[in-house]
């Protein structure tokens, strides 16, 4: 109990319970906006109302969901401040311009030209509201690219010097922008966010085939999220892969906490399964393939891999949440993949759209991209734990001088918010899911119309004086 | 390493430029919130869509500024933003919930049926409270804050007194008045004649809530009291506050001349003016009486990485807002508007 009243735990819990809340709605905002890009512009190029019928549901799921992104976002450029302030200082030289960019680059570009997008049907041309999507789809990413950078940085540090006041100064910005660990992170994240959108969209295009609704439309989304699944989870898993190899490279003891190993070995084997137990220092019942963890980690069947117990006990991640978390996240990933080869196979035999079995699985597999990324960004932390920049600084160090009494407060207060808020959130994109795009009467960019097509659309069914 | 330091005084650039998108977040997220402090007042439902219609497109851009304000201030000024931040510990965690629901709000309102009246009080508490945090923060940093060492050395409950409970007030009746005079501008028939109305009382408001401020702050801070007081400073600062109470009349005049857009224009005068005579108060200080604006500055090439971008985006990000606005511009009518 007094663990658990610890203002170090809180605040980490605090800070935990926020940014994975937090990175669901971009998870999924940066997939859909660049998806609505492609959408707009095939329905442009083509002139089939098809495309315009999805575009239009899905541009207001994504208002939604893009809502919820930029308040929830809101909260963690401050929690830096509030909760970490000793590492605000002693970092601010170098994160505070990165983050500094985000907002310059990404921020106002999206949050002006989402105002386009989502109000501008009337008055601007079609090509106008094409660029604003392309707009909002480029800011999502670079707002990814510079996020991403610096928390590449607490990972892979590079680029700085530490002063005789202990804060950290820059010397170098295309060494730390581009830390080691970046390019893979930053391409690893894009993608994954990519999946999670796509296997959403053919969930409900499976549903709606399900249930022999709007089969036009339900054909794009479950046709066009399995091409994105046929080629980028495998591609996932290659740039997982390589990811690994990189932190095998920069930060070894989270690999060893993911791997479960505890001596360091050569020929070390993959252990698919098991019990990590840190106070026994071993991994229990383990279900092992000999040497595979080598092989991967070395290119080398002997290759030496370092064990937990290489580090004192108090530079150690906590293993058990690493070691599962990992395993989510490749297993799904993994399933993924098997998803896009039933899909091949299936397309040949001219039964995707038709085989209710595979409509069910998709169904299935709808969340599994939030908890792929869920699980992916706690292997990522706490994995790097107890540093909060790699060997360099500790998490216990980072900590604002604010009492527990504040902080479980302030705890308390999020999740009660965000269970509130975010239920709703859910809540309504299940019911702009279960309307379904509806074929419109008016022809897009129809100007000299009295509404916006998506007004009179929504306004019809309630019947209410507004939408 | 590429340093400007040499060059321009880069500490003093940063803090005018933080304090310029403070003002911009103030002005445009003021009458934001302005609306939804006013929102349950309005005196119907179609009203309150016209109301929502007419600041939909632009609320998350004019929130934008405040994340570039808090994520410039640790940009630029390291030390100020982790002392600020435990400092304001309650008010700002206050403010971030705020700014959750009336967020939020816009996405769900629209969304709801039986439920709307949900998000029309999380639109209005949410908005009232931040304004009013917001407004508690101004008044918490205004009388100083303890610091030792490098970080806040108070307690949690610093900012909790009649002081800084006065001039959370007086923002939510200044956002109000910006709302009104907003909706003046924005909106025609029945909601116009009601925000004409209801910025009437506010103007009122914001003249109290002005001069109680203007009294308690110089007796309140002896530093304060030598800069407004010694001579020849009194004749040039005597001008502030004389060109807030002329605006404010101002104002009055033109609600009942039945002008649109001057009301607005000339309450975000209002607002200039008492930035101003507050900066001044505060000049050099980033933390008031305890860190200046160059004691906290950011490493030389830090300050000078950001400013070579903003020299650029800066006036790229102003160009689009405006392209926003005039985008929307004219009346809003009820329906026109949500998609
Ligand atoms: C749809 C989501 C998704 C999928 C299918 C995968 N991952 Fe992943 N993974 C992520 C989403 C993700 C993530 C959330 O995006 C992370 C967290 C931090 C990061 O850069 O990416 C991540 C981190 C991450 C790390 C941690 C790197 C570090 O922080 O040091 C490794 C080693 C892998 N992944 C490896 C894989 C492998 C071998 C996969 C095989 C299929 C895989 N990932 C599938
Ligand atoms: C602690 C880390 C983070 C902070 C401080 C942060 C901050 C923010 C803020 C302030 C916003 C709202 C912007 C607005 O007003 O429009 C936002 C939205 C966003 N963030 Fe984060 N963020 C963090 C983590 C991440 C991560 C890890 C990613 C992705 C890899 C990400 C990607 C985005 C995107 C794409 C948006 C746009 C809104 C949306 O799609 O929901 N952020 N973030
Ligand atoms: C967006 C997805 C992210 C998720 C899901 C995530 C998750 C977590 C988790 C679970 C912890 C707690 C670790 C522990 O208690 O052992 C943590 C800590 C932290 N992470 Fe992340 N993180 C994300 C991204 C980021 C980014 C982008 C940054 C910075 C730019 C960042 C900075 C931090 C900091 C400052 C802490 C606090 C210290 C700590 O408790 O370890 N995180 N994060």
């Amino acid at each position: 109990m007094l663990d658990v009243l610890d203002p170090q735990m809180l605040a980490r819990i605090q800070f935990a319970f926020t940014i994975s809340f937090h990175i669901l709605f971009p998870a999924f905002t940066i997939g859909l906006a660049s998806w609505l890009a492609v959408l707009e512009w095939r329905w442009l190029k083509t002139g089939d109302p098809v495309f315009a019928e999805v575009y239009r549901m899905w541009v207001k799921i994504f208002a939604v969901t893009f809502g919820m992104g930029v308040v929830s976002g809101v909260v963690m450029s401050f929690q830096f401040g509030t909760n970490w302030s000793v590492f605000s200082d002693r970092t601010g030289n170098i994160l505070g311009p990165l983050l500094g960019y985000e907002v310059l680059t990404a921020f106002f570009l999206e949050a002006s030209f989402l105002g386009v997008m989502l109000f501008g049907w009337n008055r601007v041309s079609p090509k106008m509201h094409f660029a604003a999507t392309v707009i909002v789809a480029a800011g999502t990413l670079i707002s990814a690219f510079w996020i991403l950078s610096a928390n590449s940085w607490m990972q892979t540090p590079r680029g700085f010097e530490i002063g005789a006041d202990g804060l950290f100064y820059p010397t170098d910005w295309i060494a730390l922008i581009f830390s080691p660990s970046f390019p893979y992170r930053f391409v690893h994240m894009v993608v994954a966010a990519y999946l999670t959108t796509a296997f959403v969209v053919a969930g409900v295009g499976a549903y709606y085939l399900f249930r022999g609704l709007h089969r036009p439309q339900a054909r794009v989304m479950l046709g066009m999220g399995m091409i994105m699944a046929v080629f980028m989870a495998p591609a996932q898993l290659i740039f997982g892969d390589l990811h690994g190899l990189n932190t095998f490279e920069h930060q070894p003891a989270k690999v060893a906490a993911m791997e479960g190993l505890w001596e360091t070995q050569r020929g070390a084997p993959l252990k698919l399964f098991g019990w990590p137990d840190q106070e026994a220092e071993t991994t229990r019942w383990s279900v092992e393939v000999p040497k595979l963890s080598s092989l991967i980690l070395t290119h080398d069947l002997d290759g030496q891999v370092r064990g937990l117990k290489a580090w004192p006990a108090d530079q150690r991640p906590p293993v058990a949440l690493v070691f599962w978390t990992f395993r989510i996240m490749v297993g799904l990933g993994l399933l993924m993949i098997l998803t896009g080869l039933a899909a091949l196979v299936l397309h040949w035999r001219r039964r995707l759209f038709e085989t209710r079995a595979f409509q069910v699985w998709c169904m299935a597999m709808a969340p599994a991209g939030f908890i792929c990324v869920l699980a992916g960004w706690f292997v990522t932390e706490v994995g790097r734990q107890p540093w909060i920049v790699q060997d360099l600084m500790r998490t216990a160090e980072a900590l604002s001088p604010v009492g527990p009494g504040p902080v479980a407060i302030s705890l308390t207060a999020f999740v009660v918010t965000y269970v509130f808020i975010f239920g709703a959130g859910a809540y309504y994109t299940l019911r702009l899911i279960a309307q379904g795009p509806a074929a419109e009467p008016h022809t897009y960019g129809d100007h000299g119309i009295a509404q916006p097509p998506l007004v009179a659309k929504l306004a019809s069914p309630t019947g209410g004086d507004h939408v | 390493m590429f340093d400007l330091s040499a060059v321009v005084d880069l500490p003093l650039i940063w803090y005018l430029l933080i304090l310029t998108a403070v003002l911009l977040y103030v002005i445009l997220d003021g009458f934001d919130l302005g609306i939804g402090i006013l929102f349950p007042f309005a005196p119907g439902n179609s009203c309150r869509d016209r109301m929502m219609n007419s600041i939909a497109p632009f609320w998350d851009g004019n929130e934008t500024w405040l994340v570039l304000g808090g994520g410039g201030l640790l940009a630029a000024f390291p030390l100020a933003y982790a002392i600020l931040m435990p400092a304001l510990y309650i008010p700002v965690i206050l403010m971030l919930l705020g700014l959750i629901f009336r967020g939020v709000a816009f996405e769900f309102r629209f969304k709801a049926h039986r439920s709307r009246i949900v998000w029309d009080y999380a639109f209005h508490l949410g908005s009232l409270t931040a304004a009013y945090m917001q407004g508690v923060i101004i008044g918490t940093a205004v009388q100083g804050i303890t610091v030792s060492g490098r970080s806040f050395a108070g307690g949690p409950f610093d900012w909790c007194n009649a002081y800084s409970l006065m001039t959370g007030l007086g923002l939510v009746l200044g956002y109000g008045l910006l709302g009104a005079t907003w909706l003046v501008m924005k909106t025609g028939d029945d909601t116009q004649a009601w925000a004409r109305r209801s910025s009437a009382y506010l103007l009122i408001g914001v003249g109290v809530a002005l001069l109680m401020v203007s009294v308690s702050m110089p007796l309140m801070s002896e530093e304060i009291r030598r800069l407004w007081f010694a001579r020849p400073n009194i004749y040039y600062l005597a001008l502030l506050p004389s060109i807030a109470a002329a605006l404010l009349v101002a104002i009055w005049i033109d609600l009942n001349r039945g002008r649109e857009y001057r009301p607005f224009l000339l309450s975000i005068g209002v607002f200039l003016a008492c930035y101003l005579g507050l900066g001044v108060s505060l000049w050099p200080w980033l933390i008031p009486f305890a860190v200046t604006f160059r004691e906290a500055a950011a490493a030389g090439p830090s300050q000078s990485l950001l400013l070579v971008g903003t020299v650029f985006l800066l006036p790229m990000i102003l160009g689009y807002t405006a392209f926003c606005y005039y985008l929307f511009r004219g009346k809003v009518s009820h329906e026109a508007g949500y998609h």
